[in-house]
Parts: structure tokens; C-alpha cells; sequence
């Protein structure tokens, strides 16, 4: 399966790539690790006229100590998250969420800022920027601004970013090397989660995410406010499911989905501790 | 578009469409057809070769973003006097083969995996190669092929 026929233009700077996308409109597109981008070319559910690839801006793929937040640039790769000292130092679960997406050749290319971007409910490591109420950073022509998680991941492969946007940065919180757990479902290696669930701990106080559980990532409010209000951690997890509309498909109903995230939330939260 | 890359050593300077596979672009711009193709939906690294030394799916990635840069394949692991690359040579030995089909893919997944984990855990080897199906399902050889050859490198 090729691809429909595009135009490719390789941007060196995330200047060139905002100016490139202006000047192309609504069919381009940014190309990043690629790893969900062009399998829908090549099934031609995408079909974009122009390619502005982004992954070789080199100063948009870092991981650094930005002082009360760890600050990584949207090109990071999943195997650049998953081997980070400083992430394992500083907030353990990007890095340990990251050694879970699809396998060693797609961490080999995919990075942080399309996963994010692309929106996927399935998602990995969305899910985990729920968790931690991450700070993502998108540039366009006019100029900077922030979005928190919470408001940026706006539907089924839907977020708040405009087309003429580049994201260039996700800001999490110093989250520590521990206190944190990621219980992804699947059956096959290599696959997207069934059911996920995030645990992490943030300035003591736990936060949980699931994966799978809706057109979007959503946060289990309801077992983070049991757990704040003294709940045991079976007794919190048993609201996991509380509020979500997980979908239907071959894997698994409504009725399993909501039972899996119970299981996993307490799974998670227990090995969190 | 113009493309160069350095594929086993040998600088290659062609006239790509933007939309050629990297997979294509070796078998048929390079004639290096040891690369397969099996799922052709990223699923299945049979297609699996180096760039810049890390392990890829070559199904899934454009010649044109490999443009400048290195690959290695199949046919660039054995040195110049046919002797086998250390990876080939145990998969000969612990008959990590049957049909052949997903073998080249293997390869190349496990020599990028144990550069990045030289002393590997079986279940290390298991967990790194998971990208790669074998449908003749010879998994038990294949992890015993790749353990084979981190013990041998130690020695
Ligand atoms: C076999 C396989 C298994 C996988 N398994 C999993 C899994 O288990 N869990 C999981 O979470 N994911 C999985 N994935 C998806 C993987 O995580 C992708 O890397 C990720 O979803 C997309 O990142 P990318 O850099 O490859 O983005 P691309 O595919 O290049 O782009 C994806 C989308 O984001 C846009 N985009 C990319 N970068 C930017 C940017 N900086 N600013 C604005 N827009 C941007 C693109 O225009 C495109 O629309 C798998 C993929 C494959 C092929
Ligand atoms: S052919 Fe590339 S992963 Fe199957
Ligand atoms: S040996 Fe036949 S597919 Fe693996």
C-alpha cells in the first residue's frame, strides 16, 4: 500500500515548518515519527497534499530541567522518554509509560508531541499527561500559548490545537521516581491497551488516569476523590468506571471495559503505594 | 525528490516520488531485496532494517526521511569474505528459521536490540523482538538464537 501522491518538505527550524504550513493551508500536514500518520496514508483514510516534516528540527527534541517542571520538546522519541535519566529521576512515569507504546522499532521514531497530537482514546502516554495536568506548548505564525491536558484533548483524534499550530512542548510536573504505576491491558504484544490505567502521585496526592475509557483520556475523579477523602484503595477503585463511556469493539464491551478499569485502577494504585 | 543515503556502506543517490516507502525504495531502487514485506501495516518487522543503528519498520517510514542518513539491511550484516554476522550465525546454529519469511526482519530487530541490551534476560529478548511476528511461530528458536549470540559476544 503507497501513499496518495503528496509534496514532502523538510523543515530544519519549527519557523520554517509554521511558515511552511501557512503557506500550504489546510491539506498539509505535519509528518513527525510518522507512526500514526502514515499507516492512515497508506490505508488512504489521510490523504494530505503536503508533508512539512518536523522530526529533524533538532532543537525541538530535548528533556530538561526547567526548575519546578521537567520540560520536553515535542520531537522527544519514545525511546528518547523510556531511557531519560532525568525522567526516571525526576517524573518515572513519562518514562515508564513511554517503554509500553507499541514496540522497539515505533519507539524508535514516534515521539511525545504526536502522540499527543494525534489524540488517539488508545493512547498511551496521553493519558499519562492527563494524570500529571501537563502544560502543552503550541507555536503559530501569531505566536505562543499554553493549554492545559484537561483542555486539550477534545474529542475521538480531536484536541484544541488549530491546523496552522505546531505543538513544540509538553511541561509535566517534578513528579518524583516513584509513587507511580501504569496497568496497560492488552492481549497481543505490541498492542494498544484494552484498558489502561495511570497512577501517579503529585505533591503527595494521587492522581489516575485511563486509557481507553472514552473519546478521550479521562481522569477517574471519583476514586481520586474517594482516596482524598480516606477511602481504602479497593473500596476508591470501585467508582473507576464512574462516569466514562468506554466504546464497544471486537476486544471487549461496555460492561468488560468498566470492570477491567476497576481492576486496573486498583492494580495501579496498589503497586503505586 | 533527490535522495542520498548510505545503505551498507554504499552511498546511493536516486530520483524518488516523496510518497516511496523505504521498503520499496531498497528493493527497488537499491535491488536489496532481502528486505521483506509481510503485513505491510507495521504489524509484523518483517520489513524490520537499521537506521542510524536503531531497528525501524521500513514499511512505515518515507525514503525521503531517511534522505542524508545511514541504513543497514540484511545484506550488510556478514563481512566482505561471507563470514556470518554473529546474529546470523546463531539463528543458523539454534535454527531460529522454518519458512525464512520473517527471518531477515528478526535479524535486523534482534542486532539493533542487543546493541541497545547486550546481557539480556530471555524474557528481555521476548519483550524486545515483540515488533516482529514469526508465523511459523519458531519463537522458542528465535529466543534461544538471540540469547546465543549476547553469550557469545561476551566471550
Ligand atoms: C505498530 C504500532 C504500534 C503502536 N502501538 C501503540 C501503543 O501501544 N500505544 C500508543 O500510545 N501508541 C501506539 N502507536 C502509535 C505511536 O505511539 C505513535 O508514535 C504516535 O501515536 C504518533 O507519534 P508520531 O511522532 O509518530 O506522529 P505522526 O504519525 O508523525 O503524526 C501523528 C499526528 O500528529 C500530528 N503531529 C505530529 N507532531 C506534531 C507536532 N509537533 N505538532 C502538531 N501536530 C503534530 C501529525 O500531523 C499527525 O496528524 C503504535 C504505532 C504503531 C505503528
Ligand atoms: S511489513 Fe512492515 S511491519 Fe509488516
Ligand atoms: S520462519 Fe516462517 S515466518 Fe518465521
Amino acid at each position: 500500500m503507497i501513499p496518495a501522491a503528496f509534496e514532502y518538505v523538510r523543515a530544519a527550524s519549527a519557523d520554517e515548518a509554521l511558515a511552511a504550513i501557512s503557506e500550504h493551508g489546510e491539506d498539509a500536514k505535519f509528518l513527525a515519527g510518522g507512526m500514526s500518520l502514515l499507516p492512515l496514508m497508506k490505508l488512504r483514510l489521510a490523504t494530505p497534499t503536503v508533508l512539512v516534516d518536523v522530526a529533524r528540527i533538532r532543537d525541538l527534541s530535548y528533556i530538561t530541567d526547567a526548575g519546578d517542571h521537567i520540560a520536553i520538546g515535542a520531537l522527544t522519541r519514545h525511546r528518547d522518554l523510556e531511557t531519560s535519566t532525568l525522567l526516571a529521576k525526576e517524573c518515572g512515569i513519562v518514562a515508564s509509560v513511554a517503554a509500553q507504546v507499541g514496540d522497539n522499532q515505533v519507539r524508535h521514531r514516534g515521539t511525545l508531541g504526536g502522540s499527543v497530537a494525534h489524540s488517539d482514546p488508545a493512547s498511551d502516554l496521553p493519558a499519562a499527561m492527563v494524570a500529571l495536568d501537563a502544560i502543552i506548548v503550541a507555536r503559530s505564525a501569531a505566536g505562543e500559548r499554553t493549554i492545559a491536558a484537561a483542555d486539550f484533548f477534545t474529542g475521538f483524534f480531536e484536541t484544541a490545537l488549530n491546523a496552522d499550530e505546531l505543538l513544540t512542548e509538553i511541561r509535566v510536573p517534578k513528579a518524583g521516581a516513584s509513587g507511580f504505576n501504569y496497568q496497560k491491558f492488552n492481549r497481543r504484544a505490541q498492542d494498544w491497551a484494552i484498558v489502561g490505567a495511570v497512577a501517579a502521585t503529585v505533591a503527595g496526592t494521587k492522581r489516575v488516569a485511563l486509557v481507553n475509557m472514552g473519546n478521550t483520556p479521562v481522569r477517574a475523579t471519583a476514586v481520586e476523590a474517594a482516596l482524598a477523602s480516606g477511602a481504602s484503595i479497593a473500596d476508591a477503585s470501585m467508582s473507576a468506571a464512574m462516569g466514562c463511556e468506554p466504546p464497544t469493539d471486537l476486544n471487549a464491551s461496555v460492561e468488560y471495559r468498566e470492570h477491567l478499569a476497576r481492576v486496573l485502577v486498583r492494580r495501579a494504585l496498589d503497586a503505586s503505594a | 525528490m533527490k535522495i542520498s543515503i548510505s545503505v551498507n556502506g554504499v552511498a546511493q543517490e536516486h530520483d524518488v516520488e516523496p510518497r516511496t516507502l523505504l521498503v520499496q525504495y531498497l528493493r527497488e531502487s537499491c535491488a536489496l531485496t532481502g528486505t521483506k514485506v509481510g503485513c505491510d501495516t507495521s504489524s509484523c518487522g518483517a520489513c524490520t532494517v537499521l537506521f542510524e543503528g536503531e531497528s525501524v519498520k521500513s514499511c512505515t517510514m518515507l525514503a525521503a526521511q531517511a534522505d542524508g542518513g545511514s541504513i543497514t539491511t540484511i545484506e550488510g550484516l556478514a563481512a566482505s569474505d561471507g563470514t556470518l554476522h554473529p546474529v546470523q550465525q546463531a539463528f543458523h546454529d539454534h535454527h531460529g528459521l522454518q519458512c525464512g519469511y520473517c527471518t531477515a526482519g528478526m535479524v535486523m530487530a534482534a542486532v539493533g536490540f542487543l546493541d541497545e541490551n547486550p546481557a539480556p534476560t530471555e524474557r528481555d529478548v521476548r519483550e524486545g523482538l515483540e515488533g516482529n511476528l514469526c508465523r511459523c511461530t519458531g519463537y522458542h528458536n528465535i529466543v534461544q538464537a538471540v540469547l546465543a549470540a549476547a553469550e557469545g559476544a561476551k566471550q
